[in-house]
């Protein structure tokens, strides 16, 4: 019980994972899928945020008190890189999205394997 | 001066990325991309010396030392590496002036070589850094500049090709990450030779093993290997074809750096192969990846999807050779990395050359082009050759060490499906080159007769990069030198 | 989202040329504060382009363009990067390694005050042109 209950952080990590991994694979609509990816990123940030927290700690600022109970900054720090990246991940893939939009009129994955299926190789 | 080599490896892209945002001119732009690819070249070359004279170089960034900095480490294994990547970016740059100008509008020359630069400068942190979060960093920097010069391509279908690698792409790095945050839960370190000392003794070895995990399929979805290689072939089909020529010649060869550097210099080889873990796994997967994609290779019409599955069959090619973590199957394995870039580079080149003149790359339709364009053929046969394996070229080299390797751990299996695949390019290559220079066309109108031949500024390249594979081919011992020195670097561990 | 409202959003204006001010304000004392407490280039330059996204929501994306026009985001994208390696190159020529601030002052922790000022104003440039720029490229589509 203590394990479900005392990790309840790796819980929502799970969840939140297999949800976005699940929007990927199940939903047909490009931007519906975006979606699912961006949740599958902010799962993990959410996992390094998890790790560092200290019982009882606060925010890492320096301070002159030798007893001073702070989290672990470090995961901090990369998942304010990771973020940045998931950002432009997004952006890339909707850039795409807009320009296959424009160029198919379609952004249904089984409709567009239909069109891409009908055009000639090469 | 020379002890900033390392970090100027990555600066040169990197600061002339933005150099080419702001000039905006499609030839000026192209002119500072070709002066960095040079220059990171020339660096790259003097690196692979020092290390092959002095041994390891490190670089503290910021002058803060490992573990708690973030530290380029480069030793062998990663100089040949680097050589390889900027050596190919230079070299397809020349040829790309031309191509891409002909494929893309003007007024995006700019951003694409601005992309590129930032793909150099992507896979070139991957390879030189020691820190297993920035190799993520730069593995995005790197892939979300290659997911947008995909789709630069001609076609439509380049668009979703590219997407559907930005999906595929994106979960594998982000397992990447999440293999990351588990080693450091489990050790306290980002630094890969820290990593290395503290995982054996690490109290959460469950942790290590999942991290262990997700950094395999996050590395494997990367670089292609055969069942979770979906993205590739379209991507290589419909991106600009220079494009294609450098991500065929250094991506999927970096991400499979990155799986030997976690494999044997982090985990280490007794972690990684001793457990029987990958044994099940990795073999039969890198097997069964060269004898279907080569099978699949062989009913492609189009030129370049034929290379793409082929490309598939040699990333097989090359893990088998790591699987074995034999000191020589290594060797092979690293080989066949450096010579299958440049061969592969070649011969999208010369397919390059091909679509520039005739406008399609459809098999069947390209009888009697030896008559035409006899240049850009007589190179695609030459590294047709090298793909195949024939003697004096640098794929019997390759293919060579990884037999003897395969037969050396006694695995006769290995070594006779090595030549049936073998066998099976014999056909797919064949098959082209049948077409190429013996098949007469049917009708003769006025266009399919006379010469015209690509323009020099795309054979030039194409045959210095020739002119290298064939080097490479006869004096096979000057590869496997440093090959086999960055073997012994790697099965012995990280100093 | 209508990016050419007429006359009826009185309200709606009035309050945005309000905040808009106080937008940057808050963005600037972010960027130019990171290097004491919290803050920092990438917040900092998220909310400053935030300034600028709600006046092209509010007042339509032709009169956010005469004030902050492509080419001048183009050359705020690029001279951000340059601004960063630049630091980092400048660091190298003091005989530091790349991004070892404390070569460039007397005093290390003076110069990494000065270091982390531009790599950080350089981040903040950035990202404010490359958010802006975003939003130009979304909002320009129908």
């Amino acid at each position: 019980m203590s394990q479900l209950i005392g990790l309840y952080s790796y819980w929502i990590v799970i969840v939140l994972m297999m949800a976005g991994l699940y929007i990927m694979i199940a939903r047909y609509n490009l931007v519906k899928k975006i979606i699912g990816l961006s949740l599958f990123q902010t799962s993990i940030f959410y996992l390094y945020i998890t790790m560092s927290k200290v019982d009882g700690g606060t925010a890492p600022i320096l301070v002159d008190d030798a007893d001073y109970v702070y989290s672990n900054p470090l995961p901090h720090v990369l998942i304010l890189t990771a973020i940045v990246v998931g950002v432009a991940t997004s952006a890339v893939a909707l850039a795409l999205i807009v320009r296959i939009y424009e160029s198919f009129g379609t952004i249904e994955e089984d409709e567009l394997k239909s069109i891409e299926a009908a055009e000639p190789d090469a | 001066m020379i002890d900033q080599f390392p970090a100027l490896q990555i600066m040169v892209p990197l600061v002339a990325a933005p150099i080419c945002v702001m000039i905006r001119n499609p030839r000026w732009s192209w002119v500072c991309a070709m002066v960095a690819s040079t220059l990171a070249f020339l660096i790259s070359i003097i690196l692979l010396q020092q290390v092959m004279a002095n041994g390891v170089i490190r670089y503290a960034v910021g002058g803060w030392a490992a573990p708690s900095g973030i530290e380029y480490y480069i030793d062998a294994m990663n100089a040949a590496v680097l050589v390889l990547v900027s050596g190919i970016s230079a070299v397809v740059l020349v040829y790309a002036y031309r191509s891409v100008a002909k494929s893309v509008p003007a007024e995006k020359h700019y951003l694409f070589y601005t992309a590129w630069l930032m793909c150099v400068c992507g896979l070139l942190g991957i390879v030189i850094t020691g820190d297993a979060f920035n190799v993520f960093v730069f593995l995005e920097i790197s892939s979300l500049s290659m997911y947008t010069l995909i789709s630069f391509g001609q076609d439509r279908r380049a668009l979703t090709a590219s997407f559907r690698y930005l999906v595929l792409g994106s979960v594998g790095a982000s397992f990447i990450l999440i293999g990351i945050g588990f080693l450091y839960a489990a050790t306290g370190t980002l630094n890969m030779t820290d990593l290395a000392a503290r995982i054996p003794d690490s109290e959460s070895q469950r942790a290590v093993l999942v991290a262990f995990s997700f950094l395999t399929m996050g590395v494997l979805i990367k670089s292609a290997v055969f069942p979770l290689h979906a993205w590739l072939p379209n991507a290589y089909t419909f991106a600009p074809v220079a494009v294609t020529a450098f991500l065929a010649g250094t991506a999927t060869k970096v991400s499979l750096y990155v799986l030997l550097r976690f494999f044997f210099s982090v985990f280490g080889k007794d972690y990684s192969f001793g457990q029987h873990l990958l044994n099940g796994v990795l073999l039969p997967a890198a097997v069964a990846g060269f004898v279907l994609m080569s099978l699949v290779a062989i009913f492609q019409n189009d030129l370049r999807r034929m290379l793409a599955y082929s490309s598939v069959a040699q990333v097989g090619y090359i893990v088998a050779g790591f699987s074995l973590a034999t000191q020589s199957g290594l060797t092979a394995g690293i080989v066949h990395v450096v010579n299958h870039g440049m061969v592969k580079a070649s011969l999208f080149m010369a397919v390059g050359c091909i679509l520039y003149r005739v406008g399609h790359v459809h098999t069947p339709s390209l009888d009697n082009l030896m008559k035409r364009m006899p240049f850009t053929c007589v190179a695609f046969i030459i590294s047709g050759m090298g793909l195949i394996g024939v003697p004096l070229t640098v794929g019997f080299v390759s293919k060579f060490t990884l037999i003897e390797a395969s037969l050396e751990k006694g695995w006769w299996a290995i070594a006779a499906l090595v030549l049936l695949s073998s066998l099976m390019a014999i056909v797919y290559v064949g098959r082209v080159i049948e077409i190429m220079v013996f098949r007469r066309s049917r009708e003769t109108g006025p266009e399919s007769s006379g010469m015209c031949e690509a323009p020099l500024s795309m054979l030039v390249p194409l045959y210095v990069l020739v002119g290298v594979s064939l080097y490479f081919g006869i004096n096979g011992s000057a590869t496997l030198e440093v090959a086999g020195r960055a073997a012994s670097f790697l099965l012995g561990g990280l100093q | 989202m209508k990016l050419y409202p007429r006359q009826r959003h009185r309200v709606l204006q009035v309050v945005t040329k309000l905040v808009i001010p106080f937008v940057l304000l808050f963005g600037l004392y972010v960027q130019f504060h990171g290097d004491y407490g919290p803050g920092g280039g990438f917040q900092a330059g998220v909310i400053f382009a935030s300034a600028f996204i709600l006046h092209g929501l509010i007042f339509g994306l032709k009169r956010t363009r005469d004030v902050l026009s492509p080419t001048v985001l183009r050359f705020m994208m690029a001279s951000g990067v340059l601004l960063y390696a630049g630091t980092g190159l400048v660091t190298m020529l003091f005989g530091g390694e790349l991004l070892n601030y404390s070569v460039l002052a007397h005093e290390p922790t003076h110069g990494q005050h000065w270091g982390i000022f531009a790599v950080e104003l350089g981040v903040g440039i950035t990202v404010t042109g490359v958010m802006i720029t975003l939003f130009y490229g979304f909002a320009s589509k129908r």
